[in-house]
């Protein structure tokens, strides 16, 4: 097996030299490679990743993102997906194509204050990301807790291949939605609920601890599946 | 009422600022900086934050965003705009300050702008923007550099993209001597300042103002001093950034592909 190298690193750090494919966060300076954030830097045999331990939200195109309807016009939605910019769902997107603001009421479809599940649909620089509810799982959310949390912590609520969200989930019972942009939906009885949302607290607070899953199994307490 | 009077002196008579042994007011040598504390991640409210001592210093740095640009005219279609305000608390020096921004301090806003926008990656902030408050709760000289450095740690602390950290240090000219980190008194009554503020990884620098007369050796050695005592303030930095990330000294691991 090839070894990977982790390092802690802050801005201006040169994470490796030499030549390597690198992702976001990572900036060339001739053949040294340096860091935008603070994070961990992985290097790899010829690529170099950096994951950040701060930082907003960014829309990237095929993000899954919770947001919140702030208003609608003639044409479609414009919804708060918690980053500097704001998404639209197009109305065409929803109804069809042969959507036109005479004969359908964008309003009996998503009203203002409405939280939905959406896809990103494109995001460039020069324009506001544009959303799309196709696809299974999108569209309205009727009920449950919102949850904020820092958006490069959505990776530990998941866990490895959904670890962490399986186990709250069987000993709270609760439904739980999650957003790459840190928005976070619970749904379930009061009491899970409450459970739930303490246990996505502790992942929060403890991202660095070792053993993170083991700690919040005890923080969830051996009670049966469906709460309390 | 004798103690109150202490040290007194009638205007326009100086005292010494260095002794014959070349030590100074506060006990220190022309070369040492004064005692440093740097914190980051102070405040809740803010995106990122940061708090430093420096001598009497006391500075709280704050920053919000990206966010939307308002009024909407400002908007840059390529690049965030970065916005500071360097601001002094009416309670920060002796005598009360107007809260009003001053001329000064509109012009220390802009400096330090301009020390920080080399270092964070605009381009990656279309159409957006990005506010620093520098908020000086008690002053002693060399605020501007200190100001910088806290800021430069509350901005990565927002997890805004940057392409190094910004540290600054101040040096100066008590009579002929070149001196580091000024304080008050040394600002006010010696011959001369000198603040800088360098990124050091790039090895750039982003603020050199100056006041006083210098000889062409002394504006060197000031000069590579300040650089010197800079990269001495960005150890601190890093350590400050560190602890609040990784609760210790930043480390290098191997692990086994694959493996968690």
């Amino acid at each position: 097996m090839p070894m990977i190298q982790r390092r802690q690193v802050i801005p201006g750090d040169v994470v490796a030299k030499g030549n390597y494919r690198f992702g976001s966060y990572i900036e060339r300076h001739g053949d040294e490679y340096v860091a935008l954030r603070v994070g961990i830097a992985e290097i790899l045999r010829d690529e170099i990743k950096l994951s950040p331990l701060t930082g907003p939200y960014l829309p990237r195109t095929d993000d899954e993102v919770i947001g919140k309807v702030v208003d609608v016009n003639g044409f479609g939605w414009v919804v708060d997906i918690n980053s500097c910019f704001d998404g639209f769902l197009p109305a065409s997107f929803v109804f069809g194509r042969d959507f036109s603001p005479a004969t359908h009421d964008l309003s009996s479809k998503f009203k203002v204050g409405d939280i939905i599940g959406t896809r990103i649909e494109s995001f460039e620089r020069s324009r506001d990301p544009q959303l799309s509810i196709r696809g299974q799982g999108y569209g309205k959310i009727e009920s449950g807790e919102i949850v904020k949390i820092s958006p490069t912590k959505v990776p530990r609520i998941i866990g490895r291949r959904g670890a962490m969200i399986n186990l709250i989930n069987e000993r709270t019972g609760c439904d739980i939605k999650v957003g790459q942009n840190g928005v976070v939906v619970v749904d379930g009885s009061p009491e899970g609920i409450v459970k739930a949302v303490k246990a996505i607290r502790l992942v929060e607070e403890e991202t660095r601890a070792p053993d993170l899953i083991s700690k919040v199994e005890e923080a969830l307490g051996g009670s049966a599946v469906g709460g309390i | 009422m004798k103690k109150l009077w202490e040290g007194a002196q009638l205007a326009g008579s100086k005292r010494k600022l260095i002794d014959e042994n070349g030590i100074r007011l506060d006990g220190r040598k022309w070369n040492e900086l004064r005692p440093i504390k740097l914190q980051v991640g102070v405040m809740k409210n803010a995106d990122g934050s940061a708090y430093i001592e420096w001598g009497k210093n006391k500075i709280m740095a704050a920053v919000y965003g990206p966010k939307e640009v308002h009024p909407k005219h400002q908007v840059l279609p390529d690049r965030a705009l970065l916005r500071c305000r360097y601001h002094m608390a009416p309670f920060s020096v002796d005598e009360r300050k107007n809260p009003a921004p001053s001329r000064r301090e509109i012009e220390i806003s802009k400096v330090i702008r301009e020390a920080l926008v080399p270092a964070v990656v605009v381009e990656d902030y279309p159409r957006t923007a990005i506010e620093v408050w520098v908020e000086v709760l008690q002053s002693d000289g060399g605020s501007r550099v200190a100001g910088i450095t806290a800021a430069s740690l509350a901005l990565a602390d927002a997890g805004i993209n940057m392409r190094d950290l910004v540290v600054g240090c101040s040096c100066g000219l008590i009579g002929e001597q070149v001196v580091s980190d000024l304080d008050d008194t040394e600002d006010k009554e010696g011959n001369g300042d000198m603040p800088v503020a360098i990124m050091p990884n790039l090895g750039q620098v982003g603020l050199l103002q100056v006041d006083g007369v210098y000889t062409r050796e002394n504006f060197q050695k000031a000069f590579e001093l300040a650089i010197e005592k800079g990269k001495e303030i960005y150890l601190m930095q890093r350590e400050a950034l560190t602890r609040r990330f990784f609760g210790g000294e930043a480390q290098t691991t191997e692990v086994e592909e694959g493996a968690e």
